[in-house]
């Protein structure tokens, strides 16, 4: 590991101002430091900082503070009550060891665990910016398929935020000169484009705060389905959340997001929008699976995901709905 | 920096850069925590720090000098075990031993987990928590035997579940 400066700060305030890399539950930075993919000059601890609870919201929503660890969030019976797709991602990610230590913020910007960025000797555009990318004709099974750029396929490997991205969420900042903002999570992660080493909108020394969940939607089901190569601990190859309403025999809700697909938790309006005003059934579901890969693309190892999101999808959905296989 | 650890005070200077793994073997002497990985994936290292468990290879020391922290030297003595050694001695939990602290330590950890009436990924009603096998197995698929002792580390762990009458 590289030599770093540390402090620790107290407040939000004293944070932001401290020019470093922030650090809270670590699993992620501290793994990737080790290995030197993540060499950061100085250390600002924020695990102290007064974020760590789960409050009310006069809408009937929650907000969560950055701090409030993985296992915290997952357990809170509000949270398990109104948001069972995010207990259920939260419960399906990691360890019980890693979800005790992981914070809320720091899931959010976990970074990927494509196997080229985490080996030094390998080109990486995400870690080196203009070295080109070895997974792009090497070993990529658990790469994207959707919003690729020529220049990265690496996936966003994180649960949470895929559930949170069903659930409308609104991920709350400060800024260095202390401005805040309210950025819905929808327009907060980026495609890699020609720039994959820059995966959100946050400006340097912006620190998340906060993430608000909107009211839940009334009389729906949620739904996380993750699927990996073994049944526990394993990052997703595809992953489905869920939340969809049947009103008098028609769908009358539906949020989909997808994790293991792209370089952001995916959503697309287009899958929904298959959905809304149907009746549950095979017929509707093909239509929003073919909407979701519709100019999905493989890279050899990564084919298979194609299908199985489609079929991983349809099966989501006959559980959401209630609609038995046709 | 100074550390309570098992209940006893440390003073020691070490790397910013130290792990709380590496401070406890390599610099306190308690050396029955265990570097598997040390990347978080195997568990050898788990620790309690107030009382959760964590990877004790994944923090750095500094970020835990106000914390409570326990390793399996503080869980119990050879003279006197805690019940969770007791049992996995007795159901023969271990082979080779080198990830059972780390094993036992998560173990203590996650019973207090599920008294508290946290869900896993294999509960059905997450509002409904009780322990058998497969709420066990997922609870502890942090920890990595490679010598696969798993059917007798969950025979340890339930024994001592009922004894204690652990559920929610």
């Amino acid at each position: 590991m590289k030599p770093f400066d540390y402090a620790r700060a107290d407040t939000v305030e004293a944070a932001v101002a401290g020019g470093g890399r922030f650090i809270a539950g670590g699993t992620n930075l501290l793994d990737l430091m080790k290995l030197q993919v993540e060499t950061p000059e100085k250390l600002v601890d924020i695990s102290r900082l007064d974020l760590n609870r789960i409050e009310e919201r006069d809408d009937g929503g929650l907000t969560i503070g950055a701090l409030v660890p993985n296992s915290d969030l997952a357990a809170d019976p509000r949270v398990i009550e109104r948001y069972e797709v995010l207990s259920r991602a939260l419960l399906a990610g990691a360890s019980g060891q890693l979800r005790n230590k992981a914070t809320t913020g720091g899931n959010l910007l976990q970074r990927t665990r494509c196997y080229y960025f985490y080996d030094t000797a390998a080109a990486c555009n995400k870690r080196e910016p203009g070295s080109g990318c070895d997974a792009i004709g090497g070993f990529n099974r658990i790469h994207a398929i959707l919003g690729t750029s020529e220049q990265c396929i690496a996936t966003h490997p994180g649960d949470m935020p895929v559930a949170m991205r069903a659930l409308d969420a609104t991920i709350v900042t400060q800024k260095a000169d202390g401005d805040k903002r309210r950025v819905p999570i929808g327009d907060f992660y980026r495609l890699p484009g020609d720039t994959p080493q820059i995966e959100n909108v946050l400006e340097p020394g912006e620190l998340i705060t906060h993430v608000e969940l909107p009211a839940p939607v009334a009389n729906a089901r949620h739904l996380y389905r993750k699927v990996r190569d073994r049944a526990s601990y394993a990052f997703a190859l595809v992953s489905v959340a869920g939340v969809v309403a049947v009103e008098d025999g028609r769908i009358a809700h539906a949020a989909l997001a997808f994790g293991g697909l792209a370089h952001l938790p995916w959503r697309n309006p287009a899958v929904e929008q298959a959905l809304v005003g149907q009746q549950p059934g095979t017929a509707a579901f093909e239509a929003a699976a073919d909407a979701l890969v519709e100019g999905a693309r493989g890279f050899g190892h990564n084919n298979f995901k194609i299908p199985l999101v489609r079929r991983t999808l349809i099966a989501s959905l006959r559980d959401l709905t209630g609609e038995a296989s046709a | 920096m100074h550390f309570t650890i098992n209940g006893q005070r440390y003073e020691a200077d070490v790397d910013i850069r130290t792990s709380l793994l590496d401070l406890a073997r390599e610099h306190l002497g308690l050396t029955g925590s265990k570097k598997g990985c040390d990347h978080g994936q195997c568990g050898a290292c788990t620790m309690l720090v107030n009382g959760r468990r964590i990877n004790a290879c994944l923090t750095l020391a500094v970020m835990h000098q106000d914390d409570e922290i326990v390793t399996i030297e503080g869980l119990g003595s050879v003279e006197n075990l805690h019940p969770m050694q007791d049992a996995f001695v007795r159901h023969d939990g271990y082979q080779c031993g080198y990830c059972t602290p780390g094993q036992i330590c998560s173990a203590v950890g996650m019973l207090d987990e599920v008294a508290k009436g946290w869900p896993s990924h294999v509960t059905g009603d997450l509002t409904d928590v009780s322990l058998d096998d497969a709420e066990i197995s997922e609870r502890m698929s942090g920890n990595i035997c490679r010598c696969a002792a798993y059917p007798n580390i969950v025979d340890a762990i339930r024994e001592v579940a009922a004894k204690e009458e652990v559920s929610a």
